[in-house]
């Protein structure tokens, strides 16, 4: 059995050019509509983040970010509140790290959707409405502009500028140390994992209805 | 810190350690598979060489894709047929129990876990599917997870997580006629905002939420997530207990049940219990509930006006603006008079008996309008069955709806059943984002089941209460 643990980098430091999405309430059918989801790996979604928003009826391509020309190398993504709401499909943050995000700034986001990003060691990294307003503009004006994420730090720094962010404890503690594959770690646990096991007072009953069906 | 709460008890009964980053790791009771997001995880875990650590405690159901008009295999949607035997494959080798079609037990993953009565009080229960919350409301802790961490549930059956805070939201006063579960927890999205439960667990509480029966305590806690909360819950008590009496699990072991009762009892939050926040809401003062934007919290009574987007926080502007040009919808109008092309009656949040009932008495002996079609998709083959049974099914056909198998159909897209074009939908759903129904441009108004009948019936957002119920024999 292979110990996953090895291979998993940290991630306390991303680097790279911005591409700022606006609005609030982005929610993960604009990130991934549904019928991209009739996959059984996530291979090649990369190509259908925010598909709607992309493109029309016709397939021609609409005004956004991601289809700018300036942007196709844009690996740290600004966005606004409460982004990522709606369902728990890690298709979207699979689909947002294939087309080439590695890191997201952002006012707020959905709890499920920063979970899921920690999976895959993007950080979701948060500053107030005016920092991130004053940084998506400075994007604009700066495709090609360095932005550096550091998660140790929890500061932002582009151009002259270095601001604060925060950073969830436990992410940035999962981030930096390198555990944010949490399979092998808690497997790791297996005699406390019995031990709670067998403190629970409905167990015995689900195993015997699943023998009592057999 | 929330302190004595059922939350902190769940919590602390299924703590397994806490985990270098801080967060807890805790033991998962029940863990609820589909096809749509276990698949990968199962590639996750063969890659590593890994099994399956509990398939004793996992149950497997298809709901996101089947089919509702023909179910014969193969499906006519390959991809949808590739799904269902990627699955098939995944329970078959790790040896979980599947509630597929052939059983008679198939249907959506939310309805179908109480049903069968594996859904308890006191239990952790995920699945990959943010709706999971719907579980709370026997008492359970329950919240809906990503693919990575399927992947750790199979590997492990535990779960990293953070602890939360406790909101307890106390609801009173009782519902005026016409007014139901679905349209209390749109008046709290509407107040507290899509967002305002992220780091939060809700509470629910007070006589309001105690007087209801058990699907309408789903149809709340079913809709916490559109609140922001991951998990949502109701104390258990004596309608919970007796739910759960009724289910094949207790019926099959009548001695668990006295013997669980106490752990039950146990995890109830204790009157002096401490929460980080208490909101009141009086429920006297509701008018059904429907959406005029593109998000749940974008709701008003049925009478009131459609705001202002400037009248709004400041964070809500924007939104507001593009939801009503996507809605095509002025501020000052009502909703009422809205016309509707189609009307879904279907979804975890609103396809349980109970639900189809209420909206039958309204629809018995009329006629749904000639422009739009509409159609009813039990939550599973067991509502479905019991529907059919009393004479649902007719009264529906009678009245021009179509009658489907059980599945989430349209209340994402996912199978044939979608919207097409900027097609206008009255839906008893959960979810009216802009692309949610299958087109981009379709257009979706949340409503309570018995509205949604009523729009099926005038061809536009009606006030239910205008409409005389027919009782039925
Ligand atoms: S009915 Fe809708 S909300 Fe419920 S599980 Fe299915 S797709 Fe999700």
């Amino acid at each position: 059995m292979s110990d996953a643990t090895e291979d998993i980098p940290e991630v306390d430091y991303v680097e790279g050019s911005g591409i700022p999405i606006r609005g609030n309430d982005i929610d993960t059918d604009q990130i991934i509509p549904a019928r991209f989801m009739k996959v059984v790996t996530f291979d090649g979604l990369g190509e259908f983040a925010f598909f709607d928003l992309r493109f029309d009826d016709e397939d021609n391509e609409k005004d956004h970010p991601f289809n700018e020309e300036q942007f196709q190398d844009s690996n740290v993504m600004v966005v606004n509140n409460n982004f990522g709401c709606g369902s728990s499909r890690e298709h979207a943050p699979q689909a947002l790290m294939r087309w080439g995000i590695d890191a997201i700034i952002g006012e707020g986001f959905a709890e499920i959707f920063a979970g899921n990003c920690l999976a895959l060691g993007i950080p979701t990294v948060t500053a107030d409405h005016e920092t991130i307003n004053a940084l998506q503009q400075w994007v604009d004006d700066n495709p090609d502009g360095e932005i550096e994420v550091d998660v140790r730090a929890e500061t932002v720094t582009y151009g002259d500028n270095e601001i604060n962010v925060s950073v969830d404890c436990a992410q940035r503690e999962a981030l930096v140390e390198g555990n944010w594959d949490t399979t092998a770690l808690m497997k790791a646990n297996k005699n406390a994992i019995e031990e709670t096991a067998s403190q629970l007072p409905y167990l015995d009953q689900t195993r015997s209805d699943i023998e009592a069906d057999d | 810190m929330s302190k004595g709460t059922l939350y902190d008890k769940v919590w602390d009964q299924h703590k397994v350690t806490t985990l270098p980053n801080g967060q807890d790791q805790l033991f998962v009771g029940l863990h609820l598979i589909h096809e749509v997001t276990s698949p990968q995880a199962f590639g996750m875990l063969k890659e590593r060489g890994l099994e399956v650590a509990r398939p004793d405690l996992t149950h497997a159901t298809v709901d996101h894709i089947v089919p509702t008009a023909n179910q014969d295999r193969p499906y006519s949607d390959d991809a949808a047929e590739t799904m269902m035997a990627e699955l098939e494959e995944n329970v078959r080798d790790a040896g979980i129990q599947f509630s597929d079609p052939t059983t008679g037990d198939q249907g959506i993953v939310h309805v179908i876990g109480p049903e069968q009565g594996i859904t308890q009080p006191g239990k952790t229960i995920v699945c990959g599917d943010s709706h999971t919350s719907t579980h709370g409301a026997f008492g359970a802790l329950a919240f809906g997870i990503g693919t990575s961490q399927i992947r750790d549930v199979l590997a492990t059956q535990t779960i990293a997580m953070e602890k939360q805070k406790v909101r307890k939201i106390e609801v009173t006063g009782e519902l005026d006629e016409g007014v139901e579960a679905k349209d209390i927890i749109l008046e709290i999205i509407r107040r507290l905002g899509t967002e305002g439960g992220v780091g939060y667990v809700y509470e629910y509480a007070g006589e309001t939420i105690e007087n209801l029966d058990m699907e309408g305590r789903m149809s709340i806690c079913n809709m916490s997530i559109e609140g922001g909360a991951r998990a949502g819950y109701v104390n258990p008590d004596e309608t919970t207990y007796e739910w759960l009496e009724q289910t094949d699990y207790f019926q099959e072991n009548p001695e668990k049940f006295e013997e669980l009762k106490p752990y039950w009892e146990s995890i109830r939050s204790d009157e002096d219990a401490e929460y980080d926040d208490v909101v009141e809401i009086d429920a006297s003062e509701l008018d059904p509930v429907v959406t005029w934007g593109t998000t749940p919290g974008q709701g008003i009574g049925i009478d009131d006006p459609i705001p202002e987007p400037e009248d709004l926080a400041d964070d809500k502007v924007d939104t507001a603006r593009r939801a009503q040009k996507h809605m095509r919808v002025e501020p000052g109008d009502t909703m009422e008079g809205y016309d509707i092309d189609v009307a879904f009656l279907g979804s975890c949040t609103n396809a349980r008996l109970p639900d189809l009932r209420r909206a039958a008495r309204i629809v018995k002996g009329r006629q749904v309008d000639d422009d739009v079609r509409a159609f009813v998709v039990p939550g599973s083959q067991r509502v479905q069955r019991a529907a059919e049974e009393e004479g649902l099914k007719d009264i529906f056909e009678e009245a021009g709806f179509e009658w489907r198998n059980a599945g989430c159909s349209m209340c994402l897209g996912m199978n044939e059943d979608q919207l097409e074009g900027d097609e206008a939908c009255a839906s008893s759903s959960n979810r009216n984002f802009v692309g949610r129904q299958g087109s981009k441009d379709g257009r979706t108004v949340l409503m309570n089941p018995r509205m949604v009948a009523a729009a099926a019936i005038t061809g536009e957002v009606s006030d239910v209460r205008d409409l005389k119920e027919v009782t039925l024999a």
